[in-house]
């Protein structure tokens, strides 16, 4: 493909090679503008006056009124919230990851007896409503003193995002030819160290696509936030739990200021997701 | 360690870890669905099934899937197509396309009322165009296919990076190799597509289509905002008997209704999609 | 990918470190409360109403679902932070068993309504809890709207059908439904049902439920419904719809109306719900507080509430959150302008002759929302769903009366006292 590319440089492009590339910019712009409207939305209502949120017509331009940006950036304790919502971000993505790679590489190298009930298992936890878990879940952590700590909300999430973990390195596991790391064995590393050298380097997108999953899952999550965290709030179970039945301007300004954290953490660690291309050209 | 035992000792940590955190809990709450004063009873699963919202909440469930499932992978598989053949912008395209995964589904639902509702985003523009005369309304509960074809314009745009970054990961292991003996051969790119990318991508797509399906399934707050209680699906259903009606037991029998559908789609995506245990070519 | 792992580790450290240094911190009482959560409101409860409370008050509202997932918790566990629990009074008697007597607390001389206390015992000889505050429900109006009231009609004193004339002309004269209902999730649909509408026309909750006068007073919402913005399904606080246009009359909660007064106060005007044949029925809101008996620090919790019930901090409730005095407390001058114009027609509609109090259930315990749900099923069939009226009352009222069976609660006003449980005719 990349030859393909490169041949073309000279403008002896045919008729029907135009055509595609008018399409894939067409199709690139198409999506983009679809994304990028509807968060273009957003920012506008948060940055315009609580008139201009509840008016008709509206104008689709921002008056940069800062007014709702300000009643959160002043409310006490955003700051503590904050580095909250990032520890329980951070030891979801770690414990989600310690604990779902491994699984993620057994499914995809080993068969044997009890693979499916595990597979059931994971997906499972998936599928089962979360509310529903968080009382018998806070009478545990009230009981053995998890309650309101980073980590007992952390396990929680890591609940949630296990099966992405698992799930999303089982299949970049098996795009990985066996036949690699066979070679890396007969030339007399052993299977961990195969796996270092050789496979390591191949799944770092996908486990930064899980990382990322659980990071965002962590950051994102509100019922038991508000629930198994009472000093320890996060920012979501901060801020975010009552936006449902405030003030419109409100509602905009505080969900706005749960996107831009994530969208930062995104583009920190855009360069492991889609490094791809670099190291899979072998 | 021997061969053996490594994929146990693998999978040792995540499972106990969901024996104590997920299991443990979840029986606690299933059996509620089961027991009434003098033990097992059917009575709470009769209270869900006998509920007249029960067969519109499951029908609409399941059908907003089937709808938006499909579509996502379409989208994704575009997406995922058009940023390998990018020559510039790589890098900024993609992190546009990923931005949705930051949001989350409150703040979706927020966005998309402000487009759809009655003094929202799309009525000032048709009216700033001069189509019409006074603000239509969109959300209304007799046209509640608009509310559907809303809740699922929501929900693709939400949650189609999803699907696209596990399939842009898969995507990066098909060898070039096999790209460029096709086109040595003259395959069509849409051939190629089809007869290397597509089979190459299976585990990726397997993984992408149960997660997303399962999420699909548990579809709430997008449809809360935009729809109220116009489109009662099996989630909503769920909260409102735990919390609003205070039935934990009718609510437990719900969220299993939610599980035995996740683990049947599951399994025929598993099915279908079969992965070999290395994917060998 | 090393220095990525060494920096989750890093920080997976911090976080277990955090964590471990920030555990019984403050010995601030935890007040978990349903009430005040709209984000404003909590900002002034925190700053303007219980910030003077010695000892420091940490004020989490919560939407109901973790509301009652962290109250089961600790219940169940035997232990918890929370020190004091608001809530409405529907919500706080789903758990009788678990308050404390707060009968000892010294009020110093405060009256506080006889008839909220007596609410507050839960039909035993405790005090479970302590009225906080209170509400109602009223009309309000744009000044547009007004110019089509029907001549010869006061609008202090509308009747159901003077009302449903008025928002026909409405709709017809500017060519779209004008009236607002909260009928979405969050909104309180059911109480306009329970409280208003069906004791306007039956004088009754319960036990009239599936009378011929009640077929008459769903006939007439449905009638009143087609003047309704059909948007109201998603509606859930009535001043939104109010500031935006979207509909220039609306019903709803005095505290989901007052941000419409707060913005633009010389568009707007309050006036009482509309009277049936039966007389002008209405139902006050009212919030308690509780202190469960695991809380931490009872005594400090007791303390907490007794600061609640005095009169500076029950004025500065009202002004944070729109809801009045349960006590005598003297309101001052500044009043916001939401305060005086909902407070009036509160005045207006509570001590008016044909003034209808219904009351708030009393002895459902945990199945008040059931109770509610009877309610939204009979709007949601017969308005919504268009079912024949006869035959969802007919349903919908053995659901009513297993529940009342159920309970063995029974009858309270407006319906007649009853021996046993409160019967569906």
């Amino acid at each position: 493909m990349t030859d393909a590319i490169l041949t073309d440089t000279p403008r002896s492009v045919s008729d029907a090679q135009a055509a595609g590339r008018f399409l894939i910019i067409a199709s690139t712009v198409l999506l983009c503008v679809w994304v990028l409207v509807p968060i273009y939305l957003l920012a506008v209502n948060t940055l315009s006056s609580p008139q201009e949120v509840s008016g008709f017509p509206k104008s689709g331009v921002p008056s940069f009124d800062f007014g709702s940006v300000q009643f959160f950036v002043s409310f006490a304790g955003v700051a503590r919230a904050l580095w909250n919502s990032v520890v329980v971000a951070v030891l979801t993505m770690v414990l989600s990851i310690g604990l779902g790679a491994p699984a993620g590489y057994a499914l995809t190298r080993f068969d044997f007896p009890g693979k499916e009930a595990f597979r059931m298992l994971v997906v499972m936890t998936r599928a089962f409503p979360l509310p529903l878990l968080a009382l018998p879940l806070a009478v545990m952590f009230i009981r053995v003193g998890l309650d309101d700590t980073a980590l007992g909300l952390a396990l929680v999430h890591t609940v949630l995002a296990i099966p992405f973990a698992v799930l999303i390195t089982f299949s970049i596991f098996s795009g990985i030819p066996i036949e690699l790391e066979e070679a890396a064995w007969t030339l007399g590393c052993n299977r961990w160290q195969a796996f270092q050298k050789v496979v390591l380097p191949l799944v770092l997108p996908g486990i930064t696509a899980s990382a990322v999953f659980a990071f965002t899952i962590s950051w994102n999550e509100v019922f038991a936030a508000a629930v198994l965290t009472i000093e320890n709030r996060t920012l979501t179970a901060f801020l975010v739990q009552n936006l449902n039945v405030s003030p419109l301007h409100l509602k905009f300004a505080g969900g706005a200021a749960l996107v831009i954290p994530a969208l930062i953490f995104i583009f920190a660690v855009r360069k492991y997701l889609f490094s791809m291309w670099g190291i899979a050209n072998r | 360690m021997t061969p053996r035992f490594l994929p146990y000792a693998l999978l040792l940590p995540a499972t106990l870890f969901l024996l104590v955190f997920f299991l443990y809990p979840f029986v606690q709450i299933a059996v509620l669905a089961f027991s009434g004063p003098d033990g097992f009873t059917l009575q709470h699963v009769q209270t869900m099934t006998s509920h007249w919202k029960f067969g519109t909440a499951l029908t609409n469930t399941i059908v907003l899937a089937l709808i938006v499932v499909p579509i996502q992978l379409v989208m994704a598989l575009s997406m995922a197509t058009i940023v390998t053949k990018l020559r510039t912008g790589r890098s900024a395209i993609l992190y546009i396309f990923t931005i949705p995964l930051g949001l989350s589904d409150l703040a979706a639902g927020i966005i998309w009322l402000a487009i759809f509702e009655q003094s929202g985003f799309l009525n000032s523009l048709l009216y700033g165009l001069g189509i019409i005369e006074r603000p239509i309304l969109f959300l209304g509960y007799q046209n509640i296919w608009v509310i559907f074809i809303a809740v699922v314009l929501a929900e693709v745009w939400r949650a189609t990076a999803i699907v696209m970054v596990i399939l842009v990961s898969g995507m990066g292991l098909i060898p070039k190799e096999y790209y460029e003996a096709a086109e040595v051969f003259g395959a069509s790119p849409w051939k190629r597509f089809v007869k290397i990318t597509l089979p190459m991508l299976r585990p990726s797509l397997q993984s992408a289509l149960i997660l997303r399906t399962l999420a699909a399934f548990e579809v709430f707050a997008v449809v809360i905002a935009l729809g109220g209680t116009t489109l009662p699906v099996l989630m909503g259903e769920t909260f409102q008997w735990q919390f609003a009606l205070q039935d934990r037991n009718v609510a437990s029998a719900y969220a299993l209704v939610i599980l035995a559908i996740s683990v049947v789609s599951t399994l025929f995506f598993l099915r279908v999609l079969r992965v070999p245990k290395e994917a060998r070519i | 990918m090393k220095i990525q792992s060494r920096l989750m580790l890093a920080g997976a450290l911090a976080a277990v470190m955090t964590a471990a240094g920030t555990v019984g911190a403050s010995a601030q009482v935890l007040f978990w409360s349903t009430q005040a959560a709209p984000i404003e409101e909590t900002q002034a409860m925190r700053e303007q109403v219980l910030a003077g409370f010695e000892g420091g008050v940490d004020f989490q509202p919560q939407e109901v679902g973790p509301f009652v997932t962290r109250l089961e918790a600790e219940l169940e566990a035997g232990s918890g932070s929370i020190g004091v629990v608001g809530a409405l009074h529907g919500e706080l008697s789903t758990y009788a068993d678990s308050w404390a007597d707060l009968s000892d607390v010294d009020l110093g001389g405060i009256q506080v309504s006889e008839a909220f206390l007596e609410l507050g015992k839960l039909g035993t000889d405790q005090q479970l809890y302590m009225p906080w505050m209170q509400a109602n429900y009223v009309m309000a109006a744009s000044n547009e709207a007004l110019e089509y009231l029907p001549e010869g009609a006061d609008i202090n004193a509308l009747t159901y059908d003077q009302f449903v004339e008025w928002m026909g002309v409405l709709a017809s004269e500017t060519g779209s439904p004008k009236f607002g209902f909260p009928a979405g999730p969050q909104g309180l649909k059911h109480r306009f049902f329970q409280g208003f509408l069906l004791p306007s026309y039956t004088g009754s909750t319960v036990t009239k439920f599936r009378s011929a006068e009640a077929e008459t007073a769903w006939n007439k919402f449905k009638e009143l419904w087609q003047y309704t913005n059909p948007a109201s399904t998603n509606y859930a606080f009535m001043q939104e719809q109010l500031l935006n246009g979207d509909v220039w009359v609306a019903f709803d909660h005095v505290a989901r109306l007052a941000d419409a007064f707060n913005q633009r106060p010389d568009d707007f005007v309050a006036f009482p719900a509309p009277s049936g044949p039966v007389g002008r029925g209405f139902m006050p809101v009212l919030a308690g507080i509780a202190v469960p008996q695991g809380a931490p620090d009872i005594e400090q919790s007791k303390a907490l509430v007794a600061y609640m019930m005095q009169p500076e901090t029950q004025v500065a409730t009202l002004k944070a959150t729109n809801f009045f005095p349960v006590t005598d407390a003297p309101l001052p001058e500044d009043l916001p302008p939401s305060a005086r114009a909902l407070g009036e027609a509160i005045t207006t509609m509570t001590s008016g002759e044909d003034a209808l109090p219904a009351l708030l259930p009393i002895g459902l315990g945990d199945l008040g929302g059931q109770f509610n749900q009877v309610y939204t099923d009979t709007f949601e069939r017969v308005v919504l769903g268009n079912q024949d009226v006869r035959q969802v009352l007919d349903e919908q009222a053995n659901t009513l009366r297993s529940l009342m069976e159920q309970a063995g609660a029974p009858c309270w006003a407006p319906d007649e006292p009853s021996e046993g449980p409160c019967p569906v005719e």
